[in-house]
């Protein structure tokens, strides 16, 4: 039982994993935030579910491409699990809709994007990802060699979000994998004491 | 097939190294276009390429460079729609670009010196030179062809000295120098163990092929940009009195604050890297360039018990743990000034320092990344509240972790090692481009632009 600022008595939902471990939430867009001066113009704001949901529209009939392109890198991360790692991603999350008009990328991901531009304009070349781009209208022809260009595409298409949850905030990807792997370690050592 | 470099053509500065014990830089305004394109018409066959350089014999006893920052190229004639075609950061200038490169609080440009922040800067001249009464000599000739000429004024100058003992290169701290430093293909040397493949001429120099295997666009006209690179001037004081009782505070014995030394850089002061030498330093592996560099971090110092992974080296060039790491190297070039604080002396309060240049062909994907990303990002590496302990920018809250079993040490409350006491962005024009600039008539080169 606690005391809310209104007086009131409230119970308070109790956490399920029996930790201490808070979720977080956030609306957007938050009126303290000051535009920060990246390398590409202005940085992206971090949030508490850092990343992108970028709606972009399709070049007429390059749906399939995209799909094809998506198909390619799912298959890429079952023989290669690592390759697409330097994104830093928790998550990612391509949808098409509107009748094959529209594409959505949704990734989830720690590092401030301006930071790590030429890395993924890099990745993006190597592994495939840049075909989905290629596909989507108005995508800069020279994003190889002009990183501001592939940034400000990424800045124009970029939809924020208005309210964003997280079950563990502040904790990167690489933390969740380094606990995990502490947890298999931890257990795998008590197994051999037994 | 690889394009062969224009060596007759491009500056020798950040092709090689000169023997050169004394230096002087000078700061430079143009009051008007003509007197501007006289001083430097004037000073042309003064100005060495890299082949020519490379030539050198013991006779030479002084090596030249120019370089303009944009609102130089502007002064000296060159038109708007050249000027456009350059990038953002080069345009925009390092004192515009600080919050990028964490030149804050006391870094910040308003309180840099020399008038290295004003849009009046225009031009550095840059001497190396054999010993300081060489210097000295050309500096005294330089001021009379400056008054001969009119026109052209030296907002400020820097006087630079190499410390003793002259045997090797160090800064004012006592850490050995040049260690390690990227090697271009086309050039007849050879990477020392560790120190990867020569890179592709194009991450320094600009119209050739980079390490992405295309060649960018050049800003226009190309006789302008070819061959070019652009050089990042950065003045750093060193507190040498902070530094040394910061050791003393952290380390109980001579040995232990030779250590703490050794961990905020990565390398003992000899030079020996600790990923080789842990526990002691090994003046014999810091002077066998065979060895010195020749480690890695992700296989033989994963968790940074040997050099912390915030330390200096680790964040300058994070070899194995990066990727692309061929696209953030840079190529330094500078020197110390000041005079030496003698070991055992308080602070005398004298600015000393490093004055340096750091050399790319890509100012916001190589010397800005470096510095946004890898000196001055609290989340590098996931350290958290962590800038680079030699060069960051420190207002006291930060820390410092060193890694250790069986519970690491942090050091909390790190003090500014250093101050940016002044910066700036130049174009290092290749020696076409400095006689284009010098002789080319402004209608002409509103042509060319076309």
């Amino acid at each position: 039982m606690t005391t809310t600022t209104d007086g009131n008595s409230k119970t308070l939902t109790p956490s399920l994993h029996g930790t201490e471990i808070k979720p977080g939430a956030a609306m957007y867009p938050d009126p303290n935030a000051k535009p920060v001066q990246g390398r590409y113009g202005s940085h992206f704001p971090h949030t508490v579910v850092n990343g992108f949901t970028l709606i972009c529209p399709i070049k007429p009939g390059h749906a399939n491409n995209i799909r094809e392109a998506g198909a390619r890198i799912a298959t890429q991360v079952i023989s290669d699990p690592y390759f697409l790692a330097p994104l830093a991603l928790h998550s990612l999350r391509w949808v098409i809709f509107d009748n094959d008009t529209k594409f959505a990328y949704i990734g989830w991901f720690d590092t401030d994007f301006d930071k790590y531009v030429e890395d993924a304009v890099m990745l993006f070349n190597q592994s495939g990802v840049a075909t989905v781009f290629e596909n989507l209208e108005g995508f800069p022809t020279d994003w190889r060699t002009n990183p501001r260009a592939f940034a400000d595409y990424c800045r124009a298409h970029q939809c924020e979000s208005f309210m964003e949850y997280v079950e563990y905030p502040d904790v990167t990807a690489v933390e969740v994998i380094k606990a995990l792997s502490l947890k298999k370690s931890f257990g795998h050592m008590l197994d051999r004491m037994q | 097939m690889t394009m062969p470099l224009e060596l007759n053509d491009i500056q020798f500065f950040l092709w090689s190294r000169p023997r050169a014990l004394a230096g002087r830089y000078e700061f430079l305004s143009f009051n008007d276009r003509a007197h501007a394109r006289s001083w430097l018409s004037g000073l042309l066959d003064k100005i060495q390429s890299a082949e020519a350089a490379a030539s050198a014999n013991e006779i030479d006893s002084r090596w030249v460079t120019v370089a303009f920052t944009w609102n130089g190229l502007r002064a000296l004639g060159v038109d708007e729609g050249s000027l456009e075609t350059f990038p953002e950061a080069f345009k925009q200038g390092m004192a515009a670009r600080a919050q990028v490169n964490g030149d804050t609080g006391a870094n910040a440009p308003e309180h840099w010196l020399g008038g290295l922040a004003s849009n009046d800067l225009h031009a550095i001249a840059i001497l190396f030179a054999r010993d300081a009464a060489e210097r000295d000599r050309c500096a005294e000739q330089h001021a009379h062809y400056l008054e001969e000429c009119g026109g052209v004024v030296a907002l400020s100058s820097l006087d630079l000295e190499a410390i003793p003992p002259y045997t090797y290169a160090h800064e004012h701290f006592g850490y050995r120098d040049r260690l390690s430093q990227p090697e271009i293909e086309g050039a007849a040397v050879t990477p020392t163990p560790g120190s990867g493949p020569p890179l592709k001429p194009g991450e320094f120099f600009l119209g050739y092929e980079d390490e992405m295997g295309t060649i960018p666009p050049l800003p226009q006209p190309d006789i302008l940009s070819k061959n070019g690179s652009y050089i990042a001037y950065r003045r750093l004081e060193e507190h040498v009195g902070a530094f040394r009782d910061f050791l003393r505070a952290n380390g109980k014995t001579p040995e232990e604050q030779e250590l703490v030394a050794a961990k905020l850089m990565g390398r003992w002061r000899s030079g020996a890297p600790l990923v080789l030498a842990p526990q002691k330093d090994d003046p014999d592996l810091a002077s066998d360039p065979q060895r010195v560099n020749n480690f890695n971090y992700g296989v033989q110092d994963p968790h940074g018990y040997a050099a912390p992974v915030g330390s200096h080296i680790r964040r300058m060039n994070p070899r194995d743990t990066t990727v692309n790491m061929n696209r953030r190297r840079v190529i330094r070039r500078g020197g110390t000034y000041g005079p030496p604080l003698p070991e055992g002396m308080a602070d005398d309060g004298v600015e000393r320092g490093i004055a340096a240049f750091i050399g790319c062909a890509d100012l916001a994907r190589q010397f800005e990344f470096i510095q946004n990303v890898w000196v001055n990002d609290k989340e590098f590496k996931e350290l958290g509240n962590e800038h680079d302990p030699i060069c960051g920018s420190q207002d006291g809250t930060m820390d410092f972790t060193m890694p250790r079993r069986p519970i690491k040490r942090v050091i909390k409350g790190i003090p500014a090692f250093c101050t940016v006491r002044g910066g700036a962005y130049f174009f290092l024009p290749g020696l076409r481009a400095l006689r284009y600039l010098a002789e080319q008539p402004a209608a002409v080169a509103a042509g060319a632009a076309t």
